[in-house]
């Protein structure tokens, strides 16, 4: 196995150089190619160590690769670890990774940069591979920055868009805040147990609970400070609330970097760091409170801001965030089961709903705004039923044993948030439960509006753009049809004689792929995730599994086994009724309620709070500092001063050079009359 | 009666004339040269007069040398200044600023 | 008593006169005001017994270096409208400076040393000022003597290429050239048949 997680983890890097440096040499397809080829192999090899741990027939390993750093007592290593946990990540990132790099082929075949972008891709896989693999902090602290990197190039891509850049910056600062929060928990740790090694730390971390430790002058429970710093870091990087401002602007970057990126791999960095450190967590109360309060807080928020955007790659954003804020809260109630199998299953759903609104996009000539679509199952069949797939999978539908990915997932962390019993537990579970609500309602929504109605992309720029100009690959125009038939080809109203056309198969294998998954992985993997007995066979110690738990989310009362149930009904039957049957209802709700939806619609006013308290003071800082400190002063009396002191002192000397020869006999005159004056005062 | 002072008196006098002459006159180059050859002949009386009142000729001697220098002198100064009222049209001594830094 | 008479006079004429170049509006006026300062300065001169020397400022000053500063100041077409009579801003201050240097000059003149020696006439030369000098001259200061010759020379070219210019419509001779050219150059033996004519 340890050849093998080698190639795993190497040969995206490998890749990425490739074609990174050399894209302009080996040619587009041949970037392509080697990069999407190494995600392939690191897949196909993947596949195999996971059964295996499925199986209970492997032990955790660790590969030493390189020796890092060796100062006084700290000595870091490069080295590969794989448990189940890993093993889980490990097919987890592969999978969606190749089928991304393939689905860009298709995405992104009109592009002119690809090979950057591949390497891009390739570069990121590989970074997610070092930290889900990492065996110590610092390594994941790397894997950390690495994809943080990544996400900032793939955001950026297009760099020539001013908006991208800026939503690049957004990511990248925001992201910056939780790794500061990260490297102080590291630091803590290190100076705590005098280690970074992931397996002595969770080895020496029940020693620690209850000790206390200085902080900022006061005296604070060891264990709750570090969980507490290191959650701030998995804040930052799964979008939780308070440094979630990044995510919906990150959309900013093209569909398959949303699709990895943004759904199945960097955001659940968190909760894979929390869960690795989950006998952290479990010494600290505290902390764990905290972790449920928040990811149940950003799973409420996230849902109803969701239900107002109109861009279709925002309310899946939205729902991410949601999502995440499941799996948080999930580990925080000790369900760090429940909290991998979500992100297991939401990784596929999601990336299924993300490269299926990439194929609608692609469809409809990069129109993204919702109310421009419409009737559109008849038109790209492949994609609506992909999307339907993702969308029974999120939204959480089965019964009685049967059921699509999200249902059991979705559901083992209501369950198990009700049974842990606490305060924050219960109030979790009912904010999951409403929140699923009104996750039920936006995909629907987003369902109804894009398949379903009449067509509405007349009135579109990018449809009237592709109606004007004549493209290959998609759309037809009406007067192509013109000389063949006739009446049957008038525009219908609302089309603007544009008919979408379906994706080629680039796009649509991984979409059927992933609708395997999102249909049977729930199904398949529940036993093994979160079952009582299954999961203790399963984890081995890799989390810290609770079979108590698992066993008493299995008993609780039988209104909350179906609370999931009804809130989705209920959610569809709302989503039905406002879009399709009665399509003014959802004009007459927001005059009915102006101030809701404006406050929605501005995301709560975070971005406004955070543009006049830290953006706003920090700009005006920077500036002040810029102009007057570092040209006003440091410039003024360094390099520039000197320079302009030597051109003052120029112009200053030069005016004694009149050029009349009288003004230079004055200036003789004067300095012997200086001499002889000294002569005779003073040597007298 | 008359003494060495009183000559060096009167060539200090005349040295102090033509030093004025030189950096008070804006009228025209000429009369800085003519302000030169004033000095000159101050410091020519002065020679003159230690020579007789130390009875060393050496002063004579000396005086005339300054005498061939001055003629010298005079004779390239306006020269120069000839050639100068060539390009300029003009001896005021306020366009004479080409050396001006 | 006429000697101190005369003293003062000639003093009073060589300052006075002095005075006046420098404040003569017209500057032929001012080059007359130098000739007859340089008379007076003879004047004082021919007092101590340097009749040489006395001579030879009248000569060479007034004959030869006051005379070219006539030549120049007429050849100059100087345009007297233009000229500006009034002063520098810089005569406060240059009063003030030239007083101080007088005053210094003054004081250390009159200082120790210097005073002591006072006679009321030089003492009488044992051969005539011309012959002392002559033989100081060719014996003591002979090397002097011809550098200031070489100094004369030098001055006179100098002059002489400076202000020297070629105008278009004179033909002039290149001696070099001429000196330069061979007979074979100049001469052509050309043996042309009855009738035709040569080309050159």
């Amino acid at each position: 196995m340890q050849l093998q997680l080698q190639l795993i983890v190497f040969l995206p890097l490998l890749a990425a150089i490739v074609a990174g440096l050399g894209g302009r040499v080996i040619g587009q397809t041949a970037s392509k190619v080697v990069t999407t080829g190494s995600l392939m192999i690191g897949a196909a090899l993947s596949w195999p160590i996971f059964i295996q741990f499925l199986g209970g027939h492997a032990q955790p390993q660790v590969v030493d690769v390189l020796k890092f750093i060796q100062s006084g007592d700290l000595d870091v290593n490069w080295a590969l670890r794989v448990d189940t946990l890993t093993a889980v990540m490990l097919v987890v990132v592969t999978t969606v990774s190749s089928l991304v790099h393939l689905y860009s082929w298709g995405y992104m075949s009109e592009d002119p940069s690809q090979p950057r972008f591949f390497a891009y891709l390739s570069l990121f896989s590989f970074a997610m591979l070092m930290l889900v693999t990492a065996d110590s902090l610092v390594q994941m602290f790397f894997g950390w920055e690495g994809v943080g990197l990544a996400s900032y190039l793939l955001i950026g891509f297009w760099y020539h868009k001013p908006s991208a850049n800026a939503a690049a910056l957004k990511a990248f600062v925001v992201n910056r805040v939780g790794d500061f929060g990260f490297s102080l928990g590291i630091f803590g740790t290190f100076l705590v147990f005098g280690t970074v090694s992931i397996p002595a730390i969770l080895a020496a971390a029940p020693g620690m609970a209850g000790s206390t430790i200085g902080f900022a002058g006061m005296r604070v429970d060891t264990m709750t400070l570090l969980c507490l710093l290191l959650f701030v870091g998995a804040c930052g990087k799964s979008a939780q609330l308070g440094l979630h401002t990044w995510l919906p602007d990150a959309m900013e970057g093209p569909t398959p970097v949303s699709a990895l990126i943004h759904a199945a791999t960097m955001v659940t960095a968190g909760v894979f760091m929390v869960c690795r450190l989950s006998p952290m967590f479990e010494t600290s109360h505290t902390a764990m409170t905290v972790v449920t309060y928040v990811g149940a807080a950003t799973c409420l928020f996230a849902a109803t801001v969701g239900t107002v955007q109109n861009d279709i790659k925002r309310v899946i954003a939205y729902s991410t965030c949601s999502q995440l804020g499941y799996m948080f809260f999930a580990a925080g109630v000790g369900a760090y089961g429940a909290a991998m199998f979500h992100l297991f299953t939401h990784a596929f759903f999601k990336a299924l709903l993300f490269l299926g609104a990439g194929s609608v996009i692609h469809a409809m000539h990069h129109e993204q705004d919702m109310r421009f679509y419409g009737a559109l199952r008849k038109e790209i069949p492949i994609t609506f039923w992909a999307m339907v797939a993702g969308t029974l999978a999120i939204t959480g539908v089965g019964i009685f044993g049967i059921g699509f990915a999200g249902f059991w997932s979705k559901d083992a962390i209501l369950e198990s948030s009700f049974a842990s019993g606490s305060v924050h537990g219960t109030v979790a579970f009912y904010l999951g439960a409403f929140a699923a609500l009104l996750t039920s309602f936006y995909s629907w929504r987003l369902i109804f509006l894009t398949f379903f109605g009449k067509p509405r992309w007349a009135g579109s720029e990018h449809i009237q753009h592709a109606v004007h100009h004549v493209h290959e690959d998609q759309g037809e125009m009406a007067s192509d049809h013109d000389s063949a038939h006739d009446h049957d080809v008038h525009a219908k109203t609302g089309t603007a004689g544009y008919h979408p056309h379906e994706s080629p198969w680039p796009i649509l294998v991984p979409l059927v792929l992933l609708s395997l998954g999102a249909v049977f992985a729930g199904q398949l993997f529940h036993e093994y995730f979160v079952g009582a007995e299954g999961g203790e066979g399963f984890w081995r110690g890799s989390v810290a599994f609770s079979e108590h738990l698992a066993h008493a989310s299995h008993q609780v009362p039988v209104w909350v086994t179906y609370t999931p149930l009804a809130v989705m009904l209920i959610g569809l039957a709302t989503a039905y009724r406002n879009y399709i049957a009665k399509p003014d209802a959802p004009a007459a709700f927001v005059a009915q309620f102006p101030s809701l939806h404006r406050f929605l619609m501005h995301k709560w006013y975070f971005d406004e709070l955070y543009d006049a308290i830290f953006v706003r003071p920090a700009m005006w800082l920077g500036n002040l500092l810029w102009k007057k400190g570092d040209e006003g002063t440091i410039d003024r009396f360094g390099p520039h001063g000197a320079a302009v002191a030597v051109g003052v002192g120029n112009r200053l000397t030069t005016r004694l050079q009149s050029g009349y020869v009288y003004s230079y006999a004055l200036v003789m005159l004067l300095g012997l009359i200086g001499a002889a004056t000294w002569v005779f005062w003073w040597v007298r | 009666m008359i003494g060495v002072n009183h000559y060096l008196t009167v060539a200090a006098i005349l040295f102090t004339i033509g030093v004025l002459g030189i950096f008070l006159n804006r009228r025209n180059i000429i009369l800085m040269l003519m302000a030169i050859e004033l000095i000159l002949l101050a410091v020519n009386i002065n020679l003159v007069a230690f020579s007789a009142f130390l009875g060393d000729l050496t002063g004579q001697v000396f005086a005339m040398f300054v005498l061939t220098v001055a003629a010298a002198e005079a004779a390239i100064g306006l020269a120069i200044l000839v050639i100068f009222f060539r390009r300029r049209g003009s001896i005021a001594v306020d366009d004479a600023d080409r050396m001006r830094g | 008593m006429i000697a101190v008479i005369a003293f003062y006079l000639f003093a009073a004429m060589t300052i006075a006169s002095a005075v006046l170049v420098i404040f003569a509006r017209n500057p032929v006026h001012s080059v007359l005001w130098l000739i007859v300062s340089f008379f007076s300065a003879s004047g004082l001169m021919l007092m101590t017994g340097a009749e040489f020397i006395a001579l030879l400022l009248v000569i060479v000053y007034v004959g030869a270096v006051a005379v070219l500063f006539l030549f120049v100041v007429m050849m100059l077409d100087i345009d007297f409208a233009q000229l500006r009579s009034g002063f520098t801003r810089n005569l406060p201050f240059g009063l003030l400076i030239a007083l101080v240097l007088l005053a210094e000059i003054i004081v250390a003149a009159n200082a120790r040393g210097a005073g002591q020696i006072i006679a009321d006439k030089p003492p009488e030369a044992a051969q005539p000022n011309i012959v002392a000098l002559g033989e100081a001259m060719y014996s003591r200061f002979l090397f002097p003597f011809e550098i200031a010759g070489l100094i004369l020379l030098v001055a006179m070219i100098g002059a002489i290429v400076l202000t020297h210019r070629s105008r278009g419509d004179v033909r002039g001779q290149k001696v070099w050239k001429q000196v330069d050219r061979r007979p074979e150059d100049a001469v052509q033996n050309k043996q042309p048949a009855v009738g035709q004519g040569v080309k050159l």
